[in-house]
């Protein structure tokens, strides 16, 4: 399918060009069958422009350390895990990463609780089997088989949701570089190039822990959540934009300060410390992640659209931060009117939201 | 580099193993006759005792005033500082060293004229490379007018981060420099480059600079008129000046008329801790440890350090494999290769570390900067080393205060109202900080220790002076030293209680300026603290503090705000925190509910007083799953206060000891509500209405059931309150002995008045109530 026509391009497809200069305009060494040196990968991912005038965008807004962390574990063959909450562009990053190592982002293993071993090992074609008996053609490979071949990068996503037999399976492909294929008493070998890029939910740790001998395959980093408020705030409203575009709500150029306010607080209470860093405060149980803002947000934009003045307020956020963060309700009551009461009170400018939030409280 | 023929100008940075190892190997090559240090001349007395074998770096030379003994600096030397290195080539080696710096004696007064700085003074390794930069300067905002060298070169070189730059071109190189053909290569290269900047930026708004650098210079043309060789070893910084000859008179000139004072230099150990940043005292270093790990391990650095973080995560516990080892060191190396430098520093290593051993998180990351990165490594001063300051400065106190130190045991009271004593008081407060022994807190032969009394016994151990020479490492006064020790376990205390228990003694022992960090920590601790008995543990010796504040009149206005945050705390988390409590549980939480009441009534804030009312009744009318003596506990409290009508007490109580509430319950109820003894009963008639009205109202099935229950509680009574309030209720409710027969009146009472011994209490009573009140009083 082509660029035009599909609904939601690959990585590697919609910034071609990017990809194209950076490989001519790179003179650093590669490793085997990398596409980019180490250099250029990280600066596909965090922008810059070249000396050809081409302005590489940047794909990841974060620290720079992560992205060269990044690159260099898969520079050093050792498969690699992104951990973040959700939200966190683990799978964006990954998706980048193989687009730009190995100009193909398609090798990808879905995880989920039902993912079988065919999905990391191989399958077989059962018609060819039943007919022919077990042979090379008989055999379906997986994703990850034929990035080992050729020597490409795989990516499995949502690692911790794989049942951890089927997770086991990583451990041969990873630590002896081979597949072996007892019934046809041969194996894959992998080429040089081949890796594997997993993502993982940090708060999904329990789902599907990880064995400890698959984890020490890999290098694990561990993706930020937006570090200004001001980075934040951009993303969520942006995000708001887009969402309120496709549910037709109207725009509420007003409502910047509530964003903030909602920003503010989930980072407040996230980070455990008021953002004038002066007093801390109880974080509750639940994630708080931009993803989440986002929602309350869209989640108010619609209540002062459909039952409001069209103004996003105060009040059409109040209830939505509430649920957000009283996942807990006995624990995370006391961190929310805690946090009311000593933060959102005394705080200037504040006063509507305090009330609004005192109307809602449980 | 040559300022004049045999005079060899070695720039270094104060804290750097590359530079150590570079100021070795040129040594090594120029074989001088004399080495000239930066630092305090006065310092040359005591130099011997570097190359004694009983001194172990980190260590620090401190020089102070000798009457003004808060007026002093610190110079720290590590094993990796250059000069130190220099100092121990030239004991190995059996040349003469000087400390060629402006002497203590004009430096001490000049800093203090220029900024009156608070305490003792570091040399840091401050913004500015080679700047001696005592921190005073940085206080007070001077540090605007100075450029940052380092910065400078840094940027000209393209680098945004200065440090790394430094480490790179200069710290990383110096491992090499062994091998290389000219070890004085870098030092020329170096100068050269000060050169340029110092034309540029002529001192760089270091103040102070040209004085110092006119007495390095002369003190250099001196040995060099006595020796062949001499080597310089001294901050990068200052090369361009020390190199400059000529210009006799006008140093001279420069140095005319400074004021001066006597000053007393000695050794005292240092810590990696007051080396770093992280510490008040700090040297601004980032990370000692790893410098000494660099300038002590013989090769494969980072190899060898990985194979120390290995160790030390596998001492917690963390499954650290070797083969993690090998991954985490390939990591680091193209990690440096990615970032184009010539080692992985340790930024690098932190990164690979994290990502390979510690699964992304940096929780085992904070355990690792804080025992290897920083380090737990303590200095050690010989014996012969001269007494510390802090000796004297107690030896002074005590004369001024007249309190010799004596060996048998005696007791001084004190009144804190006379200043002698309060001072007395606080000085031995501050020792107690400092872990100095002489005195502890007796009990007052005055019964009433009413809070302007204490009482003390002091003994003066031999071993107490050993006390006192460890405590030296915390100040060079009693006061100073007792705030940083205060500050110092503030941050490092478990519990919250400790917290507190430090801002009381920081205002017994008047210390306001620790009390700042100690409110900081105490607010800290408190906003985290999920437990409510914790918080409610905490509040009285707050409050406690906050009315000995009045007394010793110590600001306590940071305190009040902290303890009324607690309060507030207290008050939105105790509802949730008394649910579902078993009976120990409930015991105790009425034991803080007591205590926050009485701490709140001290506090005298009416807005928080409400508020507890409102959560007390909150506690007294729920009646689901709060146990029924927090319940009793709280309706009492509240009617005590005049908060809670005695018809609504009535109800709750009729609730409470209904046929439906279990009898455990209901005991538990009256026992919550008649806590602390019967005599309320007798004293109380509206109370004593009260039970009696609803023991009247059970009805004759349920009798049985609750008797048991009031025989508990009434049985933990005294006698005489027992068998008063039964003769109370027999005379019936109304009192006054209407219904009672005659020649009975109150119980324990004569019928009438005794107006013969009554006569005589009056006229006491009279001046207790004062002139107004007094005619009142004889018929109550």
């Amino acid at each position: 399918m082509s660029v035009d026509t599909a609904l939601r391009p690959h990585a590697e497809d919609a910034f071609a060009h990017e990809l194209k200069a950076l490989a001519a305009a790179d003179d650093r060494p590669r490793p085997a069958r990398w596409n980019l040196s180490p250099w250029a990968v990280a600066t596909y991912l965090l922008g810059g422009e070249l000396p050809d005038g081409t302005v590489v965008t940047p794909k990841y807004v974060g620290p720079r350390r992560i992205v060269e962390v990044v690159v260099s574990t898969l520079a050093t063959d050792r498969a690699l895990l992104l951990l973040g909450v959700p939200g966190t562009a683990k799978t964006w990053v990954s998706e980048h990463l193989a687009a730009a190592v190995s100009g193909d982002s398609t090798l990808l293993v879905q995880g989920t609780a039902g993912t079988p071993e065919e999905a990391v090992r191989y399958g077989w074609n059962y018609a060819r089997l039943l007919t022919g008996g077990p042979s090379r053609e008989a055999l379906v490979p997986s994703p990850v088989m034929r990035a080992m071949a050729e020597g490409r990068i795989a990516r499995v996503e949502e690692l911790t949701r794989i049942p951890a037999d089927v997770q086991d399976g990583l451990i041969t492909i990873l630590s002896e570089k081979t597949l072996p294929i007892p019934e046809l008493g041969t194996e894959t070998q992998a080429v040089r190039g081949f890796n594997v890029i997993a993502t993982a939910n940090d708060r999904d740790r329990g789902v599907n822990e990880l064995s400890s001998a698959l984890r020490r395959r890999f290098n694990t980093v561990v993706l930020p959540l937006p570090a200004t408020v001001e980075e934040e705030v951009d993303i969520v409203s942006r995000r708001v934009r887009q969402l309120g575009r496709s549910l037709e709500l109207p725009a509420a150029p007003e409502g910047a300060d509530e964003i903030r306010r909602v920003v503010t607080v989930f980072r407040e209470l996230r980070g455990g410390v008021t953002a004038d860093g002066r007093t801390k405060v109880k974080s509750p149980s639940g994630t708080l992640s931009t993803a989440e803002a986002i929602s309350v947000v869209t989640n108010g934009l619609a209540l002062a659209a459909h039952f409001g003045d069209g103004v996003l307020r105060a009040g059409d956020i109040a209830a939505g931060i509430l649920g957000a963060v009283v996942r807990d309700p006995a624990a995370d009551r006391v961190v929310w009117q805690e946090y009311l009461e000593t933060v959102v009170r005394e705080r200037e400018g504040w006063k509507d939201f305090y009330r609004a939030c005192r109307e809602v409280a449980p | 580099m040559t300022a004049a023929e045999g005079v060899a100008l070695l720039g270094v940075r104060h804290h750097g193993p590359g530079s150590a190892r570079a100021v070795r190997a040129a040594l090594d090559r120029l074989e001088p006759r004399i080495v000239l240090v930066e630092g305090p001349p006065e310092a040359d007395a005591v130099l011997g005792l570097a190359a004694d074998p009983g001194m172990r770096p980190p260590v620090a030379l401190l020089a102070h005033v000798v009457d003004e003994p808060s007026r002093a600096g610190f110079w720290p030397f590590a094993e990796f500082s250059p000069e130190w290195a220099a100092i121990r080539w030239a004991a190995g080696h059996g040349v003469a060293v000087r400390f060629i710096d402006l002497p203590a004696a004009h430096s001490l007064l000049l800093r203090d004229e220029r900024d009156a700085p608070r305490g003792p003074q570091v040399r840091r390794e401050g913004e500015g490379e080679g700047e001696e930069g005592d921190g005073a300067e940085e206080e007070a905002g001077a540090a605007d007018a100075r450029i940052d060298p380092l910065a400078v070169l840094a940027r000209t070189a393209g680098h945004d981060d200065p440090e790394r730059w430094w480490e790179d071109a200069v710290e990383h190189r110096g491992r090499d420099g062994e091998g290389e053909a000219d070890p004085l290569a870098a030092f020329g290269a170096l100068a050269e480059a000060m050169g340029v900047l110092r034309e540029t930026y002529g001192d760089g708004g270091h103040r102070g600079d040209a004085v110092r650098e006119a007495h390095m210079r002369l003190r250099i043309r001196e040995a060099r008129r006595a020796h062949e060789r001499v080597a310089v070893v001294c901050g990068a910084w200052h090369v361009p000046a020390l190199a400059r000859t000529g210009g006799v008179t006008a140093d001279r000139a420069l140095l005319k008329g400074l004021p001066k004072a006597k000053v007393e230099v000695t050794w005292v150990p240092w810590t990696h801790r007051r080396l770093s940043r992280a510490g008040g005292y700090g040297a601004g270093i980032d990370s000692p440890g790893w410098y000494r790990h660099l300038f002590t391990s013989p090769d494969r650095p980072v190899a060898r350090w990985m194979t120390k973080v290995a160790g030390l995560l596998r001492e917690e516990d963390l499954p650290v494999s070797s083969a993690h080892v090998i991954e985490a060191v390939r990591l680091a190396d193209t990690l440096a290769g990615l970032r184009g430098r010539p080692l992985p520093g340790l930024g690098e290593t932190t990164d690979a570390v994290r990502a390979v051993m510690c699964d992304g998180s940096d929780v085992p990351l904070a355990l690792i900067r804080d025992r290897l990165v920083v380090g737990d490594v303590l200095g050690e001063v010989p014996e012969g080393a001269p007494a510390v300051p802090l000796a004297r400065d107690l030896a002074r106190e005590q004369r001024r205060l007249r309190m010799k130190p004596e060996a048998p045991e005696r007791e001084m009271d004190l009144d804190l109202r006379k200043d002698t004593d309060a001072a007395r008081s606080r000085l031995l407060h501050r020792l107690r900080m400092l872990g100095i022994g002489w005195g502890r807190p007796g009990r007052s032969r005055t019964a009433t220790t009413g809070t302007f009394r204490e009482s003390w016994r002091l003994r003066w151990e031999p071993e107490l002076a050993v006390a006192v020479a460890e405590a030296g490492v915390w100040g060079t006064t009693v006061e100073s030293a007792a705030g940083a020790r205060a500050e110092d376990a503030a941050v490092h205390a478990r519990a919250l209680a400790e917290v507190t228990g430090l801002a009381e003694q920081c205002l017994l022992a008047g210390l306001p300026d620790a009390l700042p960090t100690v409110m900081r920590v105490l607010a800290d601790r408190a906003a985290l603290d999920p437990d409510v008995a914790h918080l409610a543990q905490a509040l009285p010796a707050l409050v406690r503090s906050l009315r000995y504040g009045d007394v010793r009149g110590t600001d306590a206005g940071a305190l009040r705000e902290v303890a009324e945050g607690l309060a507030e705390r207290v008050c939105v988390g105790l509802p949730p925190a008394c649910a579902g409590l078993d009976a120990d549980g409930a015991a105790e939480m009425r034991g803080h509910v007591a205590q926050v009441q009485q701490a709140l009534v001290l506090l005298g804030d009416d807005a928080l007083r409400d508020r507890w009312a409102g959560v007390l009744r909150k506690l007294a009318v729920r009646d689901r799953g709060i146990p029924g003596l927090l319940r009793g506990s709280a309706a009492r409290l509240l009617l005590d206060d005049a908060r809670l009508e005695p018809g609504e007490v009535a109800r709750l109580m009729g609730l409470a000891l209904s046929h439906g509430t279990p009898p455990q319950e209901a005991a538990a109820w009256v026992e919550g509500f008649l806590a602390g003894g019967g005599m309320l009963l007798v004293h109380d008639e509206r109370l004593l209405a009260l039970v009696d009205g609803w023991l009247s109202a059970v009805p004759a099935a349920a009798f049985d059931d609750v008797l048991p229950l009031l025989r508990r509680t009434f049985g933990g009574f005294d006698a005489g309150a027992r068998r008063t309030v039964g003769e109370l209720v027999r005379r019936g409710p109304g009192g006054g002995g209407a219904g009672g027969a005659a020649g009975e009146g109150l119980p324990g009472f004569a019928p009438r008045l005794d107006e013969e011994r009554a006569e005589a209490a009056l006229s006491t009573v009279r001046l207790l109530l004062g002139p107004g009140g007094a005619d009142g009083g004889g018929d109550a």
